[in-house]
Order: C-alpha cells, then sequence, then structure tokens
C-alpha cells in the first residue's frame, strides 16, 4: 500500500464547451512528496485540481485519489475519501458567517458530531497555532483578516482532519515575499512533521525552488514533463526553458542556491 | 488483525490506561470518554498503538497537562508527535467575549439607535450629492449616459410590465368581489364600482406598483452596486475619475423616477380592467355603464393624485437601493443584509409619504 501512488490521473480529457483543456493527460503523485504543477494561465491547472477532488467531472479518463476510483462514486462513500484530505482554495474560501475557529471546527464536527465541545476547541486552537496564526485571530470573522491570515487559516481548516494529502492552490499568490517564503517554510514542516503528500498549484517560482520534490509541467493541454527541476532544466521545450531560465527563474534559481550554501 | 483490545487496569499504583490499534481523530470521542473514567494517577502506556495523529496526541497530551498522567511505552513517532502538539499549545481565543445579558441588550439597543441616527444622515448626505452630481450633469448635458439610462427603462419598466399588470389585474378583481359582498347587504352593489374605482386609481395602483418596483428593482439596485463596491469595480471607477453617482445612481434614479408614472396608469389600466370583468361576470353589469359610471365617479384629482405620487415613490426607492448598495463593505453577506434592508427601507419610507401626500390632497380640497 505504502509504494500505490496517492493520486493517479490516466487519459484525462476537460473541456468547456468547443474549447478542450486537458486531452489523454496523465499525472501521478507518490506518497510523501510535494508535487508542484505549473503552466502558463489557462493551461488548466485548477481545472486539474478540481477534477481531481471531484468538483469537475471530466468527460473522460480515471482519476484515482488514495487508491480509490473517483468518478461515478456513491456520496457516502466518496465522504470516506474526503475525510483524508484537506483543501486550501486559492483565495481562502473561509465560510464568512464563521469565526476562524469555527471554521476550522467545521469539518470535525461534520465527521465527528460525538466530540465535546472543549475537546474540539483544544483542537481547533492547536491547528490555529500550527497554521501559524496569533492566539487572538481564533475569534476573528474572515472580514477581518489580511491576506496572509486568510491563507493561513484556510490551511488550519484544510488541516482539521489530519489529513494524509494536502491541495494548495496558489498558497502563495497575493502574499508579500516575506509572508510567502514563511508560508513555503510552513509547508514544508508541516508535510514533514504530519507525514502530508502535498499537492501543489503555483506560480511562485520561489516555492517551486524552495519546497517541491517534483514539478509537473502543464502545456499543450496535459502534462509535458514530470521531474525535479534539474530534470526538467535538462529538457528542450520552449516552455520549460524560459519558464525556469527567464529572468525571473533564474534570480529564483539564485536565492534557492545562496540558501543551500548559507 | 490489529489488536484493537483497549484495556484499563486500575491497580493500587494508580490506573494504566493501555489504548491499541489506531489512535486518531476517528476514535478520539471514545477516547476521551475512556480515559476520563479512569482515576488518578494515571498511566497511559502507548505501547500498542499502531497509528497516532495529531488529534490522539492532543487527547495524550492534554490528559499528561491537565492531570499530570504519565506516557510510557510509546514510540519515536508517537512521543516525536505528542511533543510537536505541545509546542502549539498556546491559548487560543476560540470565542469572541460575551458580555452580560442586560449590558449586551443595552449596548445593541445603543448601536441601534446610534446606527438608525447615521443611517439617516447618511440619507440625507447621499440626496445631497446626488444634487450634486445632477446640477453638474445639467451643466455638461454631454455626460449624460443615455444609453445606461435606456437601458435601466428596459429593465426597471418594460420587464415590469408582465408582473405588474397580472398582480393588478387580480387585485381589481379582489377589491371588486369584496367591496360586492359587503354592498350587497346593503343593496348598493352598484357603488363598487365607485369603490374600485376611487381606490386604485387614488391610492393601490400607485402603492402597490411602489412595492413592486422596490421588490424588483430597489433590490437589484443594491445588490449590484453592492457586489461592485466587493469587486473594487467603484473604486476603479473613482480612480479613473469617472463618479460612480453619475454612472451608476442617477441612471437609475432618472429610470425609476420616470418608469413609475407609467407602472402606476399602466397599473391603474389593469387593475380597471380586473374589476370591470368582475362586475361584468358577477353583477351583471355591461362594459359600457361599467366605464360611463367610472368617469362620473373619479374626479380627475385622484389620477393626479396618483401620477404625482409615482415619481416621488420611484425616486425613494432607488435613492434606498443606491444608498444601501454603495454602504456595502466586507462581505458578501453584507450584499444580501443591504438588499433587504433597502427593500424594507424604502417601502416604509413609501408608506410613509403616502400617508402625508393622503393627508396633504385633502386638505388642499382634492377629495
Amino acid at each position: 500500500m505504502t509504494d500505490k501512488p496517492l493520486i493517479c490521473v490516466r487519459g484525462l480529457r476537460n473541456s468547456f464547451g468547443e474549447q478542450v483543456v486537458h486531452e489523454n493527460l496523465d499525472l501521478t503523485v507518490n506518497r510523501g512528496e510535494i508535487l508542484g504543477v505549473v503552466g502558463g494561465s489557462g493551461t488548466g491547472k485548477s481545472v486539474l485540481m478540481r477534477s481531481i477532488i471531484g468538483l469537475q467531472k471530466p468527460d473522460s479518463g480515471v482519476v484515482e485519489v488514495l487508491g480509490e476510483n473517483m468518478l461515478d462514486r456513491a456520496e457516502d462513500e466518496a465522504k470516506n475519501i474526503r475525510r483524508r484530505w484537506g483543501i486550501l482554495f486559492q483565495n481562502g474560501a473561509l465560510f464568512s458567517t464563521l469565526t476562524v475557529a469555527e471554521n476550522v471546527e467545521v469539518p470535525i464536527r461534520e465527521y465527528f458530531p460525538h466530540l465535546t465541545p472543549p475537546l474540539l476547541d483544544e483542537i481547533a486552537s492547536y491547528k490555529i497555532a500550527m497554521a501559524g496564526l496569533p492566539p487572538d485571530a481564533g475569534p476573528k470573522l474572515p472580514s477581518e483578516l489580511s491576506g496572509g491570515m486568510t491563507k493561513r487559516a484556510g490551511l488550519a481548516r484544510a488541516l482539521a482532519m489530519d489529513p494524509e494529502l494536502l491541495f494548495l492552490d496558489e498558497p502563495t499568490s497575493g502574499l508579500d515575499p516575506i509572508a510567502a517564503a514563511g508560508f513555503d517554510e510552513l509547508i514544508r514542516s508541516l508535510q514533514q512533521r504530519l507525514d502530508l503528500t502535498v499537492f501543489l498549484i503555483t506560480h511562485d517560482l520561489d516555492s517551486l525552488y524552495a519546497i517541491c520534490d517534483r514539478v509537473a509541467v502543464l502545456a499543450d493541454h496535459r502534462v509535458i514533463a514530470v521531474g525535479t527541476i534539474p530534470e526538467l532544466l535538462a529538457l528542450d521545450h520552449p516552455w520549460i526553458q524560459e519558464y525556469f531560465n527567464g529572468p525571473r527563474g533564474r534570480a529564483a534559481a539564485d536565492t534557492a542556491e545562496e540558501h543551500v550554501k548559507a | 488483525m490489529p489488536d484493537d483490545k483497549r484495556t484499563a487496569d486500575d491497580g493500587a499504583e494508580g490506573a494504566t490506561y493501555r489504548p491499541a490499534g489506531a489512535l486518531t481523530i476517528t476514535r478520539a470521542a471514545t477516547t476521551q470518554r475512556e480515559i476520563d473514567a479512569l482515576p488518578d494517577p494515571l498511566t497511559i502506556d502507548l505501547s500498542k498503538v499502531e497509528r497516532m495523529d495529531t488529534v490522539g496526541a492532543w487527547i495524550i497530551y492534554r490528559t499528561e497537562r491537565d492531570r499530570g498522567a504519565k506516557v510510557e511505552g510509546g514510540s519515536e513517532i508517537e512521543t516525536g508527535l505528542v511533543q510537536q502538539v505541545a509546542e502549539y499549545d498556546v491559548p487560543v481565543k476560540v470565542r469572541p467575549e460575551q458580555r452580560p445579558g442586560l449590558v449586551r441588550v443595552l449596548t445593541e439597543l445603543g448601536e441601534w439607535v446610534a446606527d438608525a441616527g447615521t443611517t439617516f444622515v447618511g440619507l440625507l448626505g447621499f440626496f445631497g450629492s446626488t444634487l450634486v452630481a445632477s446640477a453638474g450633469l445639467i451643466r455638461r448635458p454631454r455626460k449624460f449616459r443615455v444609453n445606461a439610462i435606456v437601458q435601466r427603462f428596459d429593465v426597471v419598466g418594460v420587464r415590469a410590465l408582465g408582473i405588474i399588470g397580472l398582480m393588478s389585474f387580480l387585485i381589481g378583481i379582489v377589491v371588486g368581489q369584496q367591496g360586492a359582498v359587503q354592498l350587497e347587504q346593503f343593496g348598493a352593489e352598484i357603488y363598487t364600482i365607485n369603490l374600485i374605482g376611487r381606490i386604485t386609481v387614488r391610492e393601490l395602483g400607485v402603492l402597490m406598483t411602489a412595492i413592486m418596483v422596490a421588490g424588483r428593482s430597489g433590490s437589484a439596485f443594491a445588490a449590484q452596486i453592492g457586489t461592485m463596491k466587493l469587486t473594487e469595480e467603484i473604486d476603479a471607477m473613482r480612480t479613473i475619475g469617472v463618479s460612480p453617482i453619475e454612472a451608476l445612481v442617477i441612471p437609475r434614479m432618472i429610470a425609476a423616477v420616470l418608469m413609475m408614472p407609467l407602472l402606476a396608469f399602466w397599473s391603474i389600466l389593469m387593475s380597471l380592467l380586473g374589476g370591470g370583468i368582475f362586475v361584468w361576470l358577477d353583477l351583471g353589469i355591461p362594459p359600457l355603464t361599467y366605464i360611463q359610471r367610472l368617469q362620473e365617479v373619479i374626479p380627475m384629482t385622484d389620477l393626479w393624485i396618483g401620477l404625482i405620487k409615482a415619481p416621488v415613490f420611484g425616486f425613494i426607492i432607488a435613492l434606498a437601493g443606491c444608498f444601501q448598495g454603495m454602504l456595502v463593505e466586507g462581505t458578501s453577506e453584507q450584499v444580501g443584509e443591504r438588499t433587504t434592508t433597502a427593500v424594507v427601507q424604502s417601502i416604509f419610507l413609501v408608506i410613509i409619504l403616502d400617508a402625508v401626500f393622503a393627508i396633504f390632497f385633502t386638505s388642499i380640497g382634492w377629495k
């Protein structure tokens, strides 16, 4: 079981009307890795994530998550899989009428209604602390949070059920570089401590260099390459070359190198 | 097959709790209950635990923290996990602070009064800024947004014809039917025509139209402008130099002010039609007699009263809708709240004004 990939996508096809987003897309995510997914705007990174987590029904293909086929599942069976993953949406998607702590408690209440309120509150509070939020963030409403805090609160909710698998949709977009670096570090340390597998959609080259074990590149309706960054650099696909060897790519690589030296 | 049996000894040296198999969130409620049932001093033996997550670790940790329990037998991973969650034990406030009942009621009352005050002042201020913007538009009529206004005419006026017509038709029938039942007792059912004619022309036609327009268009104004506020479209307009009052509020106001009398007139016609069909079928009064009788009993002033009130009501509805839309801040939830307030406020103001008009017109002799 340990060697089986956590996510396995085969022959995926997605389209909106005439416009084909994915065609014959294959992707594998192994246990315990952080897989970065990159691609230009409109290559369907978010659509890929939505098809894996079941929010978007693909035209055809096979999607297996945690060894289970995800397509055409009965609702109660799918629920068992859903509680084993956590998802951080691009804009946090916090429930706006609930406080941060209540947001974190929502999934726990849904699946384990028998937990006593004091224990529930304690669980919510250590999850909030784990996501790096200050202690006074618990009773705040999402509208009172800054961008970085919203992402952290979303992460606390995603971690509520102790998931094996974490989906992050552009977690560092909209954050300042310091907050983004802090968030990268947080994800890396949580991933190591909690033995998570992370599916990370990002545009942030620094994130890719800093925390991703492997990177999947989306282009031409499919995953054109998967590998470590040095492996990708060895390929001569024009988009990959431009992406990693462009001015921003090189700057990120330099920073990563300095980081290693220091 | 893992040994899932959990054991608890209650020996002389105190109790020992021995969870087995999975110590995860799935078992959290049970585990906590079992631990709570055991007396102090407590020892927790983790040697049979095969899988643990942070919730399991947290339960072990809090027992250790609160009851001074001894934890032993855990593998490296398990003790590590307990240590990790311990690091995150910072007192996080979970709920906003609640004040005692009486104080809270008084505070809420105070806040409500203050809110009502600021809303009223805000509404006046908003009214003022629309006046300023209108004056600016009159001086430079080329900035007049004809397309926007025509589009609003369509949405506020033309598309409302169906529903307002149907509603008024039914109201005409209801007024006629209820009136006939009462007047028959005195053998005065011919006066049903007076009743239908005067009440719909003078009061009901315009009032029902105003309520319908408030529900249809006032709410739409608040929701549209509120959403634009949330998505920062209004801020974008301001930075480009387009005044949101000119671009968004004035076209809606003009549309509401001009469409209301037309809709009210339409509503009056449809009510009279509904009433006419009723008296024809039920009381046997032929249409021609009905029309003649209407001409005799409805003074022209009744129609003027209805049609003078209509644009004022239209203005109030547009003012309240746009004002509440502009007040939206922060969350999408506010759009809903403000939309509701816009409708409630405009209907309330319309009815108050209607009362004022009724007294006014009677006192100047338009009876």
